[in-house]
Order: structure tokens, then C-alpha cells, then sequence
């Protein structure tokens, strides 16, 4: 200490020439530091500008998403069939509450609710801010909204919120045909990225596969936000495209007569234009009420729906592939003209049953038909005959009219989970189950048994093939898109897949027998009599238990179960057919006493509304609408049909 | 004391300019960082800003005309009295964030941390003030600084104030280093500190630790620690080359950003005048501390050179680590940025110091 402390004096030197280099060496570090923080700020103020510009916009913008109106659903004469209305919910902003717990009190018993205190706990527990709202109560009824409006001055910071909901006007009618919304689930979130938590969107049926054009384009404002998120000012408004409405080919007043002709069995329907394959009424019973699944179904409820061993959700029209039984006839009986291995001269006698190989194979009718032709055995539904023609056709060569004709193969119609049903070939049980095909296999196919399995759309279009001379549309339910303003947007013409070559011949054999099936003396048909009308048709009852290839449906147990489903497929008129309809009614027994009445009904109203040229209709036209357009193929210039080239 | 007129004549107006430029700034930008709109009152935190530029420009002129080599003899009383405030800190300090720092005086509350970094100067001044030996100053003789250093340190960071104790520390050092220490000693204080870093960890509060954390990587807790950093960050980088003009940041306005007024002001202003605001700022820093090395390096005593090195390094170090954090390339830690952040307590003592740059700067020609 004393060493260094004998340096120092009270005169201080006027040079200290240890202090200026290292002055110089700070001021070095000093110019390096000073140097770096420039280059930092140049780095990010300038190079790196462009994306902390964005980075601070997107700080401050919230979008407020503004959903579009969903567009609306009209049956073929611009009658609404779903319609979007007001819902209400209760919505509290804490911040405006004076008196949380009086205000809460007071709603909870104008609501008749005790769990909204716990609501706005639970919203405070996940962090959001006093200003955001709360929603408290969804979907309320209209004595609730009353009594909030009229409380308005007791219940500060209570508010309603008015949220668009789809209304279902006529609850099941046509459900699987018109489909459902609900919230948009996060898988469907992953893939369409334009959707955000809390969207309506289609989940099934019209709903969904239109999804695009009845959705809309959501609108949005960007709304400055300060850090907490509260809302500052409205910085830019997207208008919002509301959704195109669809004009559909279906028939409101038609579609009700088949909803009440159905009943309460179980089973579908299908009626179609056979000149534009536009589909005039579908149905699938049992049904459900979509209008559940926009009120934000509950788990009970959905339970309840997918857990129905009778499949409620399921478009039987489509989904429901069943044995053909009888109606299949009239395919064995157009393969085997065509095929020339049957002439319309030919006859085989019909004992009530054939033996083949070591078996007999019965006939419905035990006492027999005696010996048929081809016109007597469609009209009696004879089983023996189309045995022989099976046989003398084999199974491949009545596979390839059959596909033709559309079976085993989906219709393309614009739904979903279509299932093609099956028709068998030799190629195809090689493929399916690795082994040759018996012929004995080929006398239940031919009778619409063993493996072969349609759905009702397929059986309603070979209806309408044969009515109009083998065409194949493809079926469509959709005629035109318009915008809110009512403006055609999009027109949906006939869409015709391939034209069958049927011989006129052949035809006119096929649909003299179908007219007395319906009509004629022994026809299994007289149900879908129609006094002025010529209804042509064909009866089915398929077997359940036996020979029905359908597994799920025979390992039932309850006696209902092993009975027979009942078929019948028509059109009508016998001449310049309008319509054309298949029926399928599950457990139904006989196709001609359990769906030819159906048919009846549905052609009756049909025929009510559109009556043909000449024709006095049998009914008073009570509901009819005020302008029947033509549904002819005159409605549809003949450009406007699209043919696809096979 | 009869002011003559060669002090007149030598006053350092270049330094007393930039002084009050920067506090203008600073003036505009916590306006800018309170601004609540059009409509809205001034908020008293910018009246009260003016006051204390008032305040402190008064004192800075009175420190000017006080001849700076009496502080020598007031060095050890006024950094007794510092140690004093600051254990009254730990006894009745008022809290916020946390943090106990500041001292309530009725009128106007001290945040005697501020007051403290002058103090250590001038005591540190005081001691090594003295010629150091042959060789420079030993180990042995740095025990005396280091214990100066010690005791406003060890009560800076219980507080817990972790940016003021690393000015104090690196104030200490550049005097240590400036006055003459050996150059072996150096050596093996840098490799000791390099070796004890890792040591000091252990030290830290969770708070602090998970600063560091955040700073080496922003995004591990972008809603948590890495937010300031983050948002601090986007401030700058969005004023651009000319910023986004007056009142139109909106990251301050919006509260997005921390601390806006006092430690992230930086941000604040970068936003509004971009780059080349930010450059005229740093340029004005880099003015004031080229003056303060110029007037060391021709002031007439040891003292005097002492003197504007440690006040020249206070302002130095506090503006190299506060922009330094407020553009992520240092840790966050809270440090005022000289003059300009908003706070009555720094403002002045800063004021004050360079009012005593302008009297070493002064009386350069005298006696």
C-alpha cells in the first residue's frame, strides 16, 4: 500500500501517459459495439423489414368472420323445402355487468337454467378477457327470448345474438335426399382451410355434396385490436357471397304421397323423369328429423341414431342393396331375346317346379303355370321359365345385359356411400371367392336371388330404361343454382351416360307383359291399377332367409325379420312414359300386395298433378301446383342434353 | 463563486445540445408511448417528464459551473449516503413488478440505483485517482474497489435489480481497466469471470434464468418470457427505413409492448422514425460519448480524465445493453436507456453527470 500511495501528491501532472492508450482501446470497443447494434438495426429495420410489418398487422387485426346466409332449397316448383331462420342465443359480456351475480341470478330464472353461473366460471378459467362474450344459452325458445326482452333493463350486459340456423320446413320429409349441417369437425378442418371451429357445414346428402354452392362465401371485418384483444375500430369490411340456392327436380306434393304412402314400413323409394333421369320423390324410411342436427344434436341423440339396429341415417335408396327377386325377370327376359337364345314363340311348361341337377328348384306357385311363353311367364312371374332361360342363357352372357342395364354398378348419382349392389358373373366369384361358378347358381340369379343384390335407384332406372327405349341417364336431383336474387346461375341438363341397343322388338314384348302384370288377367301386379291410366310394372318379392345373399339381414333372429321383402318396379304411361318408379318395402312379403299399393299412390298424385294429353284426371287435382311445367322431353330442348360418349 | 468569463467562453454547448436533443427525444417518445389518441388528456407521465428536463437541465447548468474537483472531497459522503438509500430500499422500498427499487419521498419517489451508478463513479474516481504503480495496479490493490463495487452491488441485486448491477460492474471495470490495472491481473479477471459465468447461473432468480432461456431461443415461450423479445423485435423491424411516423406505431399504442416508456422506449421510437431515426439516435449516443473521451483525454487533472471516462461509460453501457436487448441481440434485463426512458430519478443524475462533463470540459484551461 505504502508503495503505490508514495506516487501520489496534492500537484497532479499534467500528463498521465499510462490513461490515453487505454482510453484509445475503450474507444475502440466502444466504435465495435456501437458498430454491431447499427448493423443489427439495419438488419432488422430494413432487410428483414417486409416481415415484422406483417408480423405487427397481424398483432393488431383480428377477422371478425362474418358467415355467409347459406343458400335455400326449393322443390321443381320453387317451393322452399329448407330455409335458414333466425336462432338466439344468450350471450353476457362480463365487463358491462354491474352486479354479476344478481344479473345471473335474474337470467338463470328467466331462462329456467342454474348452470350459467358455471358457465361464465368455466370462460374465466380459460383466460378470456371481461370484454369478450360469453354465449350462456344457445337455440333459446321464444317465451325465453320474450322474457329477455322484456327484462332488457334488469339483465345489463345480457344480450341476444342472432345466428342463422337451417330449418328443415317439412322435418323428415325427403331427409336422406336433403341431408344435414352441423359443426364443422377438426378433420374436416385439416382440409379445407377456408373453414374455421364453429361453422356450419353439410354432412350428408344435398347438404353436403352441394356444400360448395349453398355455402357461400364468408365475409369478415378486420377489427384493430389492442393486446388484450379488445376491439378498437373496424379497419375494412369483405362483404359476405351468400350461397346459391338450389332448385331441385323433386316434387314436393309427389314426395308427400310417397313419404305417406310408405307408412311406417321400412324400406325406400325411388320415382323418376325417364326422359331426363331427374328424380321426381326419393325416400328412405325409417327416417329422421335433420332439423335435430341444426339445433346441435346432443350425444343421446346421435346414440340413439347410429345405434338404431334399423339404420336410420342410411339412405336405403341408395345404400340399400336388396335381392331384385321377380322384378329381376324382366332383365333375364330382355338378355335372352336380345341374346336370341329365347324367341317370344318359345314356351316351357312349368309343373311348380325343375329339377336340376340333384335338386329341385320350386316355383311361387306350387300348382304351376303350365306351359308359358315369355309374355304369360312375366305376367304369371313364373320361376320355372326363367330357370330355363338361365340356363340356356348361362350367367355371363345375363351378367352382360345386366350390367348394361346399370345393375352391380353405382347409378352416379351426386350422393354419398352409393353402393353398387352385385350382379355375379363367373369372373366375378373367381375374383370374389376364388371358385368357378356352379350353373346351378345361375337358376337363383336368374330369379333375382343368391348373390345378386340391387338398390332401389338401380331397379327405378331399368324401369325407365325400358320405358324409353335404353337410355341411360345418369340420375340427378339438382335442375338449376341461382343467386339470391333468383338468377339462374347454373343449369343442370339431362345427362345421358350410354344408350342400350335394345331390339324394339324385344321392348315391345317386355313392356305388353309389364302393362298386364298391372292390368291383365293372372298379372301379379293389379295393386298399381290405375282406372285411366295404363301403369306397366313388375312384382318382386325377394327371399330374406334361404337364398338371400345379404348376411346381416339373415342372421337376424325375430320372426319379422326372416319375412320376404316385397318389390315393384312400374312406369307410366304405357306410351310416352313420365315417370318411373321402383319400391322396396323391408319384410314386406309380397312385392304386389305390399309395394304395388305404394306405387299406386305415388302414380295416382303423380297423375293428379301431370295428367297426360287427353286424360281427365281421376282425382280433383286438390295441391296442385299453379304452373305444371312439361315434364316431357320437350321441357328439355334437345340441345341442352349432354350424352356422354362410353 | 465568481463565475469567470473564460468559463463562459468554454462552455461545452456541443454536449449541453445533444444532452437536451436526446431528452427531447425521449420526451416524444414516451408521449408517443402514453398516447391514447386525439380525444384522449395528456397523460401526467409526460407533463411530469418535462418537469423533471426542466429539473435536470437546471442541475446540469449548476454542475457545470460547480468545479468538479470538489466532488472529490464529497465522493466518500455522498456514496455513504447511496449505500444508505439503498438498504432503506430494502427495508421500505416501494414495490413494482416484483421489484423493490424505489424509495417513497412523499413529493417525488427515488429510485436510488440511479443515483448510486454516480456515486460509484465518483468514489471510484476518488480512489484511483491516484497513480498506479510500476506495472499498474496489483490484485492486492483492487480489494478496496472491489468492496466499493460490493456493497451498492450486493443490495442492487437483492432488490432484485440485475440491470443496474451490471452497469455498476461494468462501470468499475472500465475505470479499473482505464486507470492503470496490470495487465496480467486483467487476464486473470477475464478468465476467472469467464470461468465463474456458468457459477452464476446458479444465482439467478427463475425469472431471470428464464430471460437468458428466452433470449437464446425467443420461440421456446413466445406468450411468456420470449414475448418481450418478440415484440420488441417486430417494433423495430416494422418502422422500417423512415418508420411509421409520429403517434403511428402500433405496437406501443396498442400496449403490445413492454415496459414501453422506460426500458423498451427504444422500441417505441424505432417504430415511429424507422432507421433513420434510430441512427440519429445512436449517433447522438455515439456524439456524447466521443465528447466525453474527447474531454478525458484533455482534461487537466487524473481526476477530471477519470471522472468523464466512468460518467462517458455509464452512458455508454446502459445505451449498448438496453438497445442491445430492445433488438434481441442481448438479454433482457431492465436498464433505462440514459435520458431519454421516462423517470425523474434517472433523467436527473444523468443530466447532472453531464453537467459535470461540461464543468471538467470547462475548466480544462484553468489553473
Amino acid at each position: 500500500m505504502a508503495r503505490w500511495r508514495y506516487h501520489s501528491s496534492s500537484k497532479q501532472t499534467r500528463a498521465v501517459p499510462r490513461i490515453e492508450p487505454r482510453i484509445a482501446i475503450l474507444s475502440a470497443l466502444i466504435a465495435l459495439v456501437l458498430a454491431v447494434v447499427t448493423v443489427r438495426l439495419y438488419y432488422l429495420q430494413i432487410i428483414r423489414h417486409k416481415e415484422f410489418i406483417e408480423l405487427a398487422d397481424r398483432n393488431r387485426i383480428r377477422i371478425h368472420r362474418l358467415p355467409a346466409l347459406r343458400g335455400l332449397v326449393f322443390d321443381v316448383h320453387h317451393r322452399p323445402l329448407v330455409d335458414t331462420r333466425p336462432s338466439f342465443d344468450a350471450v353476457i359480456v362480463p365487463e358491462d355487468v354491474r352486479n354479476l351475480k344478481q344479473t345471473v341470478a335474474r337470467l338463470e330464472g328467466f331462462l329456467s337454467q342454474d348452470n350459467i353461473a358455471s358457465k361464465l366460471t368455466q370462460a374465466e378459467d380459460e383466460g378470456r378477457p371481461p370484454f369478450d362474450p360469453v354465449t350462456v344459452e344457445e337455440h333459446l325458445g321464444w317465451q325465453q327470448v320474450v322474457s329477455l326482452e322484456t327484462h332488457q333493463l334488469q339483465l345489463p350486459g345480457v344480450s341476444l345474438e342472432v345466428m342463422p340456423q337451417r330449418h328443415y320446413i317439412y322435418g323428415p320429409l325427403a331427409a336422406h335426399l336433403l341431408g344435414y349441417v352441423g359443426e364443422v369437425a377438426e378433420g374436416d378442418l385439416r382440409h379445407a382451410n377456408d373453414y374455421r371451429m364453429g361453422d356450419e357445414i353439410g354432412k350428408f346428402g344435398l347438404e353436403r355434396v352441394f356444400e360448395g354452392a349453398l355455402r357461400g362465401q364468408a365475409g369478415g371485418q378486420e377489427i384493430e385490436v389492442d393486446s388484450v384483444g379488445r376491439k378498437l375500430k373496424l379497419l375494412r369490411e369483405i362483404p359476405e357471397i351468400p350461397g346459391r340456392s338450389v332448385v331441385l327436380s323433386i316434387d314436393l306434393d309427389v314426395q308427400q304421397a310417397a313419404e305417406k304412402a310408405m307408412g311406417k314400413n321400412s324400406g325406400a323409394l325411388v320415382a323418376l323423369d325417364p326422359n331426363t333421369g331427374f328424380i321426381i320423390a326419393m325416400v328412405s324410411r325409417p327416417a329422421f328429423d335433420p332439423n335435430i342436427f341444426a339445433n346441435g344434436i346432443t350425444s343421446v341423440q346421435w346414440r340413439t341414431l347410429t345405434t338404431d339396429p334399423q339404420h336410420p341415417l342410411a339412405n336405403r335408396s341408395i345404400q340399400g342393396t336388396y335381392p331384385p327377386g321377380s322384378t329381376f325377370k324382366l332383365i333375364d327376359a330382355i338378355a335372352g331375346m336380345q341374346d336370341r337364345t329365347l324367341s317370344p314363340e318359345t314356351s316351357y311348361y312349368c309343373p311348380g317346379g325343375l329339377y336340376y341337377g340333384n335338386r329341385e328348384y320350386h316355383c311361387w306357385r306350387k300348382q304351376g303355370h303350365g306351359t308359358v311363353s315369355v309374355h304369360r311367364a312375366i305376367v304369371g312371374s313364373c320361376d320355372v321359365f326363367f330357370y330355363q332361360v338361365g340356363i340356356h342363357l348361362g350367367i355371363d352372357r345375363l351378367a352382360q345385359w345386366a350390367h348394361m342395364l346399370g345393375m352391380g354398378e353405382k347409378s352416379g348419382i351426386e350422393l354419398d356411400n352409393e353402393r353398387p349392389g352385385v350382379m355375379p358373373s363367373s369372373l366375378w366369384k373367381q375374383k370374389r371367392f376364388g371358385q368357378r361358378w356352379y350353373p346351378a347358381e345361375t337358376l337363383s340369379v336368374a330369379i333375382g336371388q343368391g348373390y345378386v343384390a340391387a338398390t332401389p335407384l338401380q331397379m327405378a332406372l331399368v324401369a325407365a330404361e325400358i320405358a324409353n327405349g335404353g337410355t341411360r341417364y345418369k340420375p340427378q336431383f339438382v335442375k338449376e343454382a341461382e343467386a339470391l336474387d333468383g338468377s339462374v346461375v347454373k343449369n343442370f341438363p339431362p345427362i345421358i351416360e350410354r344408350r342400350i341397343p335394345f331390339n324394339p322388338t324385344v321392348l315391345d314384348i317386355v313392356r305388353s307383359a309389364m302393362c298386364d302384370v298391372v292390368n291383365g288377367v293372372g298379372g301379379t301386379g293389379h295393386a298399381a291399377h290405375l282406372d285411366n291410366i295404363d301403369v306397366c310394372g313388375k312384382t318382386g318379392t325377394s327371399q330374406v332367409v334361404k337364398e338371400a345373399g345379404n348376411a346381416r339381414i339373415a342372421e337376424d333372429k325375430e320372426p319379422m325379420k326372416y319375412r320376404d321383402h316385397g318389390w315393384f318396379v312400374a312406369y307410366a304411361p304405357r306410351d310416352h312414359p313420365k315417370i318411373a318408379i321402383a319400391c322396396v318395402i323391408e319384410h314386406g312379403g309380397h312385392g304386389g300386395s305390399s309395394a304395388g299399393p305404394v306405387v299406386h299412390d305415388v302414380m295416382q298424385k303423380f297423375f293428379e298433378l301431370y295428367p297426360p294429353p287427353g286424360i281427365k284426371p281421376a282425382g280433383s287435382g286438390t295441391g296442385a301446383p299453379q304452373a305444371a311445367p312439361s315434364r316431357t322431353p320437350e321441357g328439355h330442348p334437345a340441345g341442352s342434353i349432354v350424352e356422354r360418349g362410353d | 463563486m465568481a463565475l469567470d468569463r473564460r468559463l463562459v467562453y468554454h462552455f461545452d454547448w456541443t454536449l449541453f445540445v445533444m444532452t437536451l436533443g436526446l431528452g427531447g427525444i425521449g420526451l416524444l417518445s414516451v408521449l408517443s408511448a402514453s398516447w391514447g389518441g386525439p380525444r384522449h388528456a395528456l397523460d401526467p407521465l409526460v407533463v411530469r417528464q418535462l418537469v423533471w428536463i426542466g429539473v435536470g437541465t437546471t442541475l446540469m447548468a449548476a454542475a457545470a459551473i460547480f468545479d468538479y474537483r470538489a466532488l472529490a472531497t464529497y465522493a466518500y459522503p455522498l456514496y455513504v449516503v447511496t449505500v444508505g438509500l439503498l438498504a432503506a430500499v430494502m427495508v421500505a422500498g416501494h414495490v413494482t413488478g416484483g421489484s423493490r427499487r424505489w424509495l417513497n419521498l412523499g413529493v417525488l419517489r427515488l429510485e436510488p440505483s440511479e443515483v448510486a451508478k454516480i456515486a460509484l463513479v465518483l468514489v471510484m474516481v476518488r480512489y484511483l485517482r491516484e497513480e498506479p504503480p510500476r506495472g499498474g495496479w496489483s490484485f492486492r490493490q483492487m480489494i478496496i474497489p472491489g468492496l466499493l463495487l460490493g456493497v451498492p452491488l450486493g443490495l442492487v441485486l437483492k432488490q432484485p435489480d440485475l440491470g443496474t448491477g451490471i452497469v455498476l460492474a461494468l462501470v468499475t471495470a472500465t475505470l479499473i481497466f482505464v486507470s492503470g490495472l496490470n495487465g496480467r491481473v486483467l487476464l486473470v479477471a477475464m478468465l476467472a469471470g469467464a470461468l465463474a459465468a456458468p457459477a452464476g447461473w446458479h444465482y439467478l432468480k427463475p425469472y431471470q434464468k428464464q430471460r437468458l432461456v428466452s433470449f437464446i431461443n425467443p420461440q421456446s415461450d413466445p406468450l411468456g418470457a420470449g414475448y418481450h423479445i418478440i415484440q420488441s423485435e417486430i417494433a423495430i423491424g416494422a418502422g422500417g427505413a423512415w418508420g411509421k411516423g409520429f403517434l403511428k406505431g402500433t405496437q406501443a399504442r396498442l400496449n403490445f409492448l413492454p415496459e414501453q416508456t422506460t426500458d423498451f422506449i427504444f422500441a417505441v421510437f424505432a417504430e415511429e422514425f424507422g432507421f433513420a431515426g434510430s441512427i440519429l439516435l445512436i449517433a447522438l449516443y455515439a456524439g456524447i460519448i466521443a465528447r466525453g473521451i474527447w474531454i478525458a483525454r484533455h482534461a487537466r487533472d487524473r481526476f477530471g480524465q477519470l471522472l468523464a471516462v466512468g460518467l462517458t461509460a455509464i452512458v455508454f453501457w446502459q445505451v449498448a445493453i438496453n438497445v442491445g436487448m430492445a433488438s434481441g441481440v442481448l438479454p433482457v434485463v431492465g436498464i433505462p436507456l440514459p435520458l431519454v426512458s421516462y423517470g425523474g430519478s434517472s433523467l436527473i443524475a444523468m443530466m447532472a453527470a453531464m453537467g459535470v462533463m461540461i464543468s471538467i470540459n470547462m475548466r480544462r484551461y484553468l489553473f
